[in-house]
């Protein structure tokens, strides 16, 4: 099971905690998928409200690891300070860096990214970085302290699975022995499995859980995915072949 | 003394951040804070004196992906 800055979580599903259709739905998915860490965010309280409150305790009651993030930072100086409320709010030094670069993509800003990773790797976080399966860019967060790579498979919130999978391969190979978290663009179940396939260590899902039909269903089903995807990993795949094979003998077949 | 809170333009009678927070009843509430977009932690909120034009960000936990 991967372990992240020491920590080992018995999940390879990373669960966010936004757009589901109700809070006892979402505490359903987490239960029936078994997800072992969620995402949550710092947003403006309203006065009075105590909605942070409310949600914390929910939160705190789905008995997992808390991941903050920095969702919607378009700036260093933003994610920097985001980061840093987040570590005071939920207590752990976690954070999942989130600069992002372009408002139709929502990529993340390569360069701020990494100014980002040093300065709050300086400050004792230990840095997720929603990064793309740029190579040079992710040995830069490396460099920069980072013990875990979180590239996209896919724009947040579209569902179009993985983009390009010769990169996230590359990836795997260069960096053998770092967790390696498909964030963002998963829709179905299938492309969490072929992540799991490609040697990822886990997956981070949100919408495709929470706006699907039955989020409850859905989540379990990606639970499922990723332990076949990631069971058809280590039990060492046949090669593909271009020509056929039979499976069954030739010796002995009857009319010969 | 007129602040932006949260966006907001507003009037107050408190000097520091600790006082703001009483004054906009978030006591004791789970909150985390920045003032011109610089992080203040909360045992530093009785220190942080608030100027003419200052903006405060006063957050909470929320759901996020």
């Amino acid at each position: 099971m991967p372990t992240y800055y020491d920590t080992e979580i018995k999940s390879r599903l990373m669960l966010g905690t936004a757009q589901y259709p109700s809070p006892a739905i979402l505490a359903q998915a987490f239960k029936r998928s078994g997800a072992g860490i969620a995402t949550v965010s710092v947003r403006r309280e309203a006065g009075g409200e105590r909605a942070g409150q409310a949600f914390w305790d929910m939160i705190g009651d789905l008995g997992v690891h808390v991941l903050p993030n920095t969702a919607g930072c378009h700036s260093v100086r933003e994610a920097v300070t985001t980061a840093q409320m987040a570590r005071e709010l939920f207590d752990t030094n976690w954070i999942k860096l989130e600069v992002i670069g372009h408002a139709d993509t929502l990529q993340p800003d390569p360069f701020g990214l990494v100014e980002a990773a040093h300065i709050l790797t300086d400050d004792g976080f230990q840095v997720f970085p929603y990064c793309t399966e740029d190579l040079v860019l992710c040995e830069r967060l490396v460099e920069a302290g980072c013990r875990v790579l979180m590239p996209w498979g896919a724009p947040i919130g579209t569902g179009l699975g993985l983009n390009n999978i010769y990169g996230l391969r590359s990836l795997r190979a260069h960096f053998p022995d770092l967790p390696l978290v498909i964030d963002a663009g998963l829709g179905l179940p299938s492309q969490a499995a072929h992540a799991m396939e490609l040697g990822y260590d886990a997956v981070l899902l949100n919408t495709a859980v929470a706006k699907a039909g039955d989020p409850v269903a859905m989540a379990q089903g990606f639970a499922r995915a990723l332990e076949a995807g990631r069971l058809g990993f280590e039990a060492d795949p046949m090669e593909p072949r271009d020509m056929a094979a039979p499976s069954t003998p030739v010796l002995g077949r009857a009319f010969t | 003394m007129k602040i932006t809170v949260n966006g907001t333009a507003q009037e107050t009678a408190a000097t520091t951040l600790d006082a703001l927070l009483i004054e906009l009843g978030y006591g004791e509430a789970k909150v985390a804070t920045a003032v011109n977009e610089g992080f203040v932690p909360a045992t530093l909120r009785p220190e942080q004196r608030l100027n003419e034009g200052d903006r405060v960000e006063i957050v909470a936990p929320r759901q996020g992906g």
